[in-house]
C-alpha cells in the first residue's frame, strides 16, 4: 500500500467520497482509492503513470484526455477486456490489469517492435504478408497474438442485461452548462425534459474548468444551475448514462450499466460540449503529456495531483485557467508555451504573468523527451505549415498540458444526419442542415465564454434557430497545432499508432480521399473513432493536398458514440415462438419439437434415437387404422362479402367463381410473374363467405398480397386473417370416419352425403366446428377446424375416441412421408421462386378461367413452352438414395433436380420428385441422379401418385 | 426508428409496417401481356417523390405514402379514397 501519494487535500475531488475508502490491484499489487474514483483517477493518484502499451508499437502510454474514450486507457477488469479506465468507476476488490503487452506492463517484451518503426509503414500488412500465396496463413497466429486488443475470457459468466423504454418532449444530451440551461428553458415552457450525462456528477465542463481568476465562477454556476434543475420537477436527470446513438426522428439509444433505454423525444438538444485535440509533435503520445483538460479534471473532480514540474502548451485562453490551476494545486509551472505569436490580454493571462510564470510567445513544443515517461521538452520558434521548429531551449517537467484547441463534439449531431462544416474562421467543425427537431448547443455550437454557453442553451432550449458562433470561438482552436520533426515520431493517432508521415504517405499513395485515406491508413478507425485524430488528419491532409480543410470532408460517424458491450446490444433474447394450443399434449406424449416458421410442431413422438421407427409406426397407423395431427399453424383467411367468389377467383390459380357451396377446392396462388408463391384449400361455406388455409411459413405474404390486390381492385369483401383463432387437426386413416361419428352426430358422415372434397360445418364433442374431406396423406381424411380456445378440449376427445381403433397421433415427419406417397408438392420444397404451375403438372384452360393474377405472366409462360417438369420417380431397393437438391444429369449438364425424396414402406421403395427435361417425363423413361460422391444412380419416371393411384382410399 | 403517421393508427413505430411497394396503375384484366410486364418488371424508381403502398401489419391496414427517396422523408400519407389523391396524383397516373 502506497497510501495514494498524489491525492490532494479537499476541497479539490468533488467527485470522491473520502469517508469511504476502497482498495483495488492493479496488475497484482494493491492501492487504495476512494468510491467515486475512476480506474484512471485511482492510478493517477497512486502516481502510475504506465496504463497500457499501444496497439502496434508496443509504446508506453498514460492518461491523455479523460474524455475520448482513446485506446490509452483501455484496461482489464475483474476479466472483462477493453474497458476504458476514465469510465469504469471503482468497487472495492476491482482486480485491474493493463492491456497488450507480454511480461509486464513496464517491461513489455514487444516493446522492441517501436524501434522497427520505419519498417513498419502504413500500408505494410497488406504489402507484406500476402505473398506468396499462402503466406498469410503462416503470418496471420502470430500477428494476432501480438495486435489486437484486449483478451476475451470465453468463461466468462453471463451477464444479465435488459433494454427499457423512455419517452419526453425534450431530451438534452449532456449535463453542462449549455445543456442545464437548454432543460431550464425548455422546462419553463413546459415541457417534460430528460437530460441524459455520461459523467457522475452534472455540470459538464464546470466541474474542472476554470473561467475566471479567481477561480470561483464555475463552481458557482453549477451549483445555481444544478439546483435550479434539482427543483424543477418537470426536468429528469440520468446521470452516467451515455447516448450512442441518434437515429431517426430523435430516436436515441442511452446506455447506463447494463441496461439500453431507447429514448423517443419530440426535440433533442445535443449538449455535447467540445473535445479538447492534442498538438502533435515528437514523443506526443509520452505518458505525462495530457490535454489541459485531463489535468484539470484530476485536480478537480478526482483530488489528484497530475505532476510535480509542469509545462503547459497553449494557443488560447484556457492554457493560462490550467496554468492557475496547476499552480494553486502545488504543482511547479515552469512554463507556459503560447503557439500564438500575438497573445490577446484576459484576466487569466494576466493572472498568470502575476505569479511571475515564464510565458514563451510564438514557440511550439518541438520534442518530448522521456522513455517510459515525460522527463523534458524542447522548446522552438512556431514555423509556417508546421514546419519543424529547430529547439532552443529544453525544461525539465514531468507533467505537461496541452490545451491548444477543440473539436465540437457532434458525433451525435453527424449521426442523426447533418452535414459537418469546417469553419476556417474559427478552425473548428460545424453542424449543418440538423436533422428536424435536433439543436445543437454550447460549445458543440462553438460557444467558449461560459455566458454565451449559457445563452446558447437556453436558445436551444426554446428551440430557436442558432445564429453564428461569436467572439469567443474565433480565438478557441489554433488551426495548426503541428510540428513536425525529420525524426518522425509525432502521433496522430494514438489508438492506432499512426504518426505525420504515416498520413502523408497515405497521401502519396494515392489514397487522397478522406474516406480512402480513414480505411488504409486506418486513423480514426480505434476505439476512440476519431474524436482525437480526426481533426488533425484532415489537417495534415489539407496541408499535404494544399487545400483548405472544408474541401477535405469528413468521414461518416455512426453509432455507437464511445463504444457499448455485446451485452447491452442482445439484451434478454427475445426470441418468440407460437405454440399451437395442444402444445402441451404433444410435449406430454413425448413429441420432438421442431421449428416450422415461427410455429414449433411435433416432428413425431417418441425417442429420437429411435426416430426413424417411430416414423414408420406413424406411418403404418395412418395407412392402416388411424392417426391424428396438429395442423392449427396451417394459415386460415376467411373472405367475405358480395364480390368474394370474384376476389377469390382473381387471386388463385384455380377457378373458383362456380365453386359450389358446401364444396372445397385446392388451390394454388401464383404472384405476377406466374410463380408458385401458396396453395391450400378453399371452402365455399355460403354464396359469400369463403373460409381459405394456406401454408403454415405463407400466409403472412398470402394475406398481404391479398390486402394489396384488393387495395388496386376495391372488390366488396372483407380479408380477415384468422390463423390464430383456430386449431385445426387431421384426422386420417381407414377409421377416421368411425372415430368421428363418436363425436360430431350433427354432420352425416357417410360418403354419399360428405363426399371427398365436401366442406360442413358442425359440432365435435358439442364444440362448434368446420369439417373439410381432405387427402393430403392420401387416405379418408378429415380437417376440422374448432375455435382455438378449444383445440385442446377436442384433441383430447378424438384420442379417447381413437384409442379402441389405435388411432395414434403422428408428427410432421410422418406427414411429409404420406403426402410424398400421395404425390402432393409442398409450396417452398417442391417448389422455388420461379416453379409455375404448368411445371408441377397442373392444367391450366384459359377459355375458362382468363384472369387470375399470373395469368399474363403465364400465357407467356405457355407459349415459350417449358423447359422443366416436376415428376415422380423411383428407385431400384439396391440403388443408393438421392437427397433433396442432388442434381439430376444428362450427358454431363445439369437437366434439373431432386426435390423430395423418402424411403416408403408401403411401396417398398424409395420415391421422390424431381425436375427433369420435359423430354424426359414420360412413365417409363430412365434418368441420371448425381448422389453424394459424385455416383450417378438411375431412377425411373412413374405416374403420380405413387399410392392408390385410383384415389379409392382418400375418397372412401 | 423512423415514425410513420398512419391514416388509422397515428403516429407509429415504422418496424410495424410492411413496404408493399411503389403505387402503379394496375392493368386491365384483359390488358395484354405487354401492358402486364410493364406493371410487373417496370419501377419508375425516381430520385425523389414516390408513392407507395404500406401495410399496417398489426391492424392488416393498408394506405398510400408519398416518401422521397433521396432523404427517406416521409412527405405525406394518405387512406385509400382520400381527396387529396386526385389533386396529387403521381406522374403515372398511379392513384
Amino acid at each position: 500500500m502506497s497510501g495514494q501519494p498524489a491525492r490532494l487535500s479537499a476541497p479539490s475531488g468533488a467527485f470522491i467520497d473520502r469517508s469511504r475508502p476502497l482498495t483495488f490491484t492493479f496488475d497484482g499489487r494493491d492501492y487504495e482509492a476512494f468510491a467515486g474514483d475512476t480506474v484512471a483517477s485511482a492510478l493517477a493518484a497512486n502516481r502510475i503513470k504506465l496504463i497500457s502499451r499501444s496497439f502496434k508499437y508496443h509504446r508506453p502510454r498514460g492518461i491523455f484526455s479523460l474524455a475520448s474514450c482513446e485506446a490509452n486507457t483501455l484496461v482489464e477488469v475483474n476479466g472483462a477486456p477493453n474497458i476504458f479506465a476514465e469510465r469504469h468507476l471503482l468497487s472495492d476488490g476491482d482486480r485491474v490489469r493493463g492491456q497488450n503487452y507480454s511480461g509486464s506492463l513496464a517491461h513489455d517484451c514487444n516493446a522492441w517492435i517501436g524501434a522497427f518503426g520505419r519498417f513498419l509503414p502504413v500500408g505494410f500488412y497488406y504489402h507484406a504478408f500476402f505473398r506468396p500465396r499462402g503466406a498469410w496463413r503462416l503470418w496471420e497466429p502470430i500477428l494476432r497474438r501480438i495486435a489486437g486488443l484486449g483478451q476475451v475470457d470465453v468463461n466468462a459468466a453471463h451477464g444479465y442485461y435488459d433494454k427499457a423504454y423512455l419517452f419526453a418532449d425534450v431530451a438534452v444530451i449532456g449535463g453542462g452548462p449549455a445543456g442545464l440551461s437548454a432543460a431550464l428553458a425548455a422546462s419553463q415552457e413546459g415541457a417534460r425534459v430528460l437530460i441524459v450525462d455520461d459523467q457522475p456528477v452534472l455540470g459538464g465542463s464546470l466541474n474542472y474548468t476554470r473561467c475566471d481568476a479567481a477561480g470561483m465562477r464555475a463552481q458557482a454556476e453549477r451549483n445555481a444551475l444544478a439546483a435550479k434543475v434539482a427543483g424543477t420537477a418537470r426536468i429528469t436527470v440520468m446521470t452516467g448514462a451515455s447516448c450512442e446513438g441518434v437515429f431517426a426522428d430523435r430516436w436515441l439509444a442511452i446506455v447506463r450499466g447494463r441496461r439500453l433505454y431507447k429514448l423517443r423525444a419530440d426535440r433533442a438538444v445535443l449538449a455535447t460540449g467540445a473535445l479538447e485535440q492534442p498538438a502533435v509533435f515528437r514523443n506526443n503520445d509520452l505518458p505525462g503529456i495530457m490535454l489541459g483538460s485531463a489535468a484539470q479534471r484530476l485536480i478537480k473532480a478526482y483530488g489528484v495531483r497530475p505532476g510535480k514540474s509542469a509545462v503547459v502548451l497553449t494557443a488560447n485562453d484556457f492554457g493560462y485557467g490550467v496554468t492557475l490551476d496547476l499552480a494553486d494545486a502545488g504543482v511547479n509551472v515552469a512554463a507556459v508555451i503560447d503557439v500564438r505569436g500575438y497573445i490577446k490580454a484576459s484576466a487569466l493571462r494576466s493572472a498568470v504573468a502575476a505569479r511571475t510564470i515564464r510565458i514563451e510567445a510564438g514557440t511550439m513544443v518541438s520534442e518530448a523527451l522521456g522513455r517510459a515517461h515525460l522527463h523534458a521538452v524542447r522548446i522552438g520558434r512556431v514555423q509556417p505549415n508546421a514546419g519543424y521548429a529547430a529547439p532552443f531551449a529544453a525544461i525539465d517537467c514531468d507533467l505537461l498540458c496541452v490545451s491548444t484547441g477543440f473539436a465540437p463534439n457532434l458525433a451525435l449531431a453527424a449521426q442523426g444526419g447533418a452535414r459537418l462544416v469546417y469553419d476556417q474562421r474559427t478552425a473548428m467543425y460545424r453542424p449543418q442542415d440538423l436533422p428536424q427537431g435536433v439543436t445543437v448547443a454550447g460549445a458543440a455550437n462553438q460557444r467558449f465564454e461560459l455566458g454565451a454557453v449559457i445563452a446558447d442553451g437556453e436558445r436551444a432550449g426554446r428551440a430557436i434557430a442558432a445564429g453564428e458562433p461569436g467572439e469567443s470561438a474565433l480565438s478557441a482552436t489554433h488551426p495548426l497545432p503541428i510540428c513536425m520533426h525529420p525524426r518522425g515520431k509525432e502521433f496522430v493517432d494514438f489508438d492506432e499508432d499512426l504518426t505525420v508521415r504515416d498520413i502523408k504517405d497515405t497521401i502519396a499513395s494515392g489514397f487522397d480521399d478522406i474516406q480512402l485515406l480513414k480505411r488504409y491508413s486506418t486513423a480514426g478507425m480505434g476505439p476512440s473513432q476519431g474524436k482525437h485524430s480526426a481533426v488533425n488528419t484532415v489537417r495534415i491532409a489539407a496541408l499535404a493536398r494544399g487545400e483548405n480543410e472544408s474541401l477535405i470532408g469528413t468521414t461518416t460517424f455512426r453509432p455507437p458514440y464511445c463504444g457499448e458491450s455485446f451485452g447491452v446490444l442482445a439484451g434478454r433474447s427475445f426470441d418468440p415462438v407460437r405454440r399451437t394450443p395442444m402444445h402441451h399434449r404433444h410435449v406430454e406424449a413425448g413429441a420432438q419439437m421442431m421449428v416450422a416458421g415461427a410455429w414449433l410442431r411435433p416432428a413425431y413422438y417418441g425417442d429420437p434415437a429411435e426416430a426413424e421407427q417411430a416414423v414408420a409406426n406413424e406411418v403404418a397407423a395412418v395407412r392402416g387404422r388411424a392417426g391424428l395431427i396438429d395442423v392449427s399453424t396451417l394459415g386460415k383467411i376467411e373472405i367475405r362479402g358480395p364480390d368474394a367468389a370474384e376476389f377469390v377467383d382473381r387471386i388463385y390459380f384455380t377457378p373458383h367463381r362456380k365453386q359450389p357451396v358446401n364444396r372445397t377446392r385446392y388451390a394454388v396462388m401464383t404472384d405476377a410473374t406466374g410463380a408458385i408463391t401458396d396453395d391450400g384449400i378453399v371452402c365455399r361455406l355460403s354464396e359469400r363467405h369463403f373460409f381459405v388455409t394456406a401454408t403454415t411459413s405463407g400466409v403472412d405474404a398470402a394475406v398481404r398480397a391479398m390486402y394489396l390486390w384488393n387495395a388496386h381492385w376495391q372488390l366488396d369483401v372483407d380479408i380477415a386473417h384468422v390463423t390464430a383463432a383456430y386449431a385445426a387437426v387431421n384426422l386420417a386413416g381407414p377409421q377416421s370416419r368411425a372415430i368421428l361419428a363418436l363425436l360430431c352426430s350433427d354432420v352425416d358422415l357417410a360418403s354419399a352425403a360428405f363426399p371427398y372434397m365436401g366442406v360442413r360445418t358442425g359440432h365435435m364433442a358439442g364444440v362448434p366446428a368446420r369439417l373439410l374431406r381432405v387427402g393430403f396423406v392420401g387416405e379418408l381424411g378429415f380437417e376440422i377446424h374448432i375455435p382455438a380456445g378449444c383445440g385442446e378440449f377436442v384433441w383430447d376427445r378424438i384420442l379417447e375416441a381413437g384409442r379402441a381403433s389405435g388411432l395414434k397421433p403422428f408428427g410432421v415427419e410422418a406427414q411429409r412421408l404420406l403426402r410424398l406417397e400421395k404425390g402432393h408438392i409442398i409450396v417452398g420444397q417442391d417448389t422455388d421462386g420461379l416453379t409455375h404451375p404448368l411445371e408441377v403438372g397442373m392444367r391450366w384452360n384459359a377459355a375458362a378461367k382468363p384472369f387470375f393474377i399470373g395469368s399474363a405472366a403465364l400465357a407467356a409462360h405457355q407459349q415459350r413452352g417449358i423447359e422443366r417438369i416436376l415428376v415422380g420417380f423411383e428407385l431400384d431397393a439396391v440403388s443408393a438414395r438421392p437427397k433433396e437438391c442432388h442434381l439430376v444429369i444428362e450427358r454431363n449438364e445439369i437437366a434439373g433436380r431432386v426435390t423430395s425424396c423418402a424411403y416408403s414402406a408401403a411401396l417398398g421403395r424409395a420415391i421422390g420428385l424431381a425436375y427433369v427435361r420435359p423430354h424426359q417425363s414420360e412413365p417409363g423413361q430412365t434418368f441420371s441422379i448425381r448422389v453424394d460422391g459424385g455416383k450417378l444412380v438411375r431412377a425411373r419416371v412413374v405416374t403420380l401418385p405413387f399410392y392408390d393411384p385410383g384415389n379409392a382410399r382418400q375418397n372412401a | 426508428m423512423k415514425i410513420l403517421h398512419c391514416p388509422l393508427n397515428g403516429p407509429r413505430n415504422i418496424s410495424e409496417f410492411v413496404c408493399l411497394g411503389e403505387a402503379k396503375t394496375v392493368p386491365e384484366l384483359e390488358a395484354g401481356a405487354a401492358q402486364w410486364a410493364d406493371f410487373v418488371f417496370m419501377e419508375r424508381n425516381p430520385a425523389g417523390r414516390v408513392r407507395e403502398w404500406w401495410l399496417h401489419v398489426a391492424t392488416s391496414y393498408v394506405f398510400l405514402v408519398d416518401r422521397d427517396t433521396r432523404t427517406d422523408e416521409i412527405l405525406a400519407t394518405y387512406r385509400i379514397g382520400d381527396p387529396r389523391l386526385a389533386q396529387a396524383t403521381s406522374r403515372d397516373g398511379a392513384p
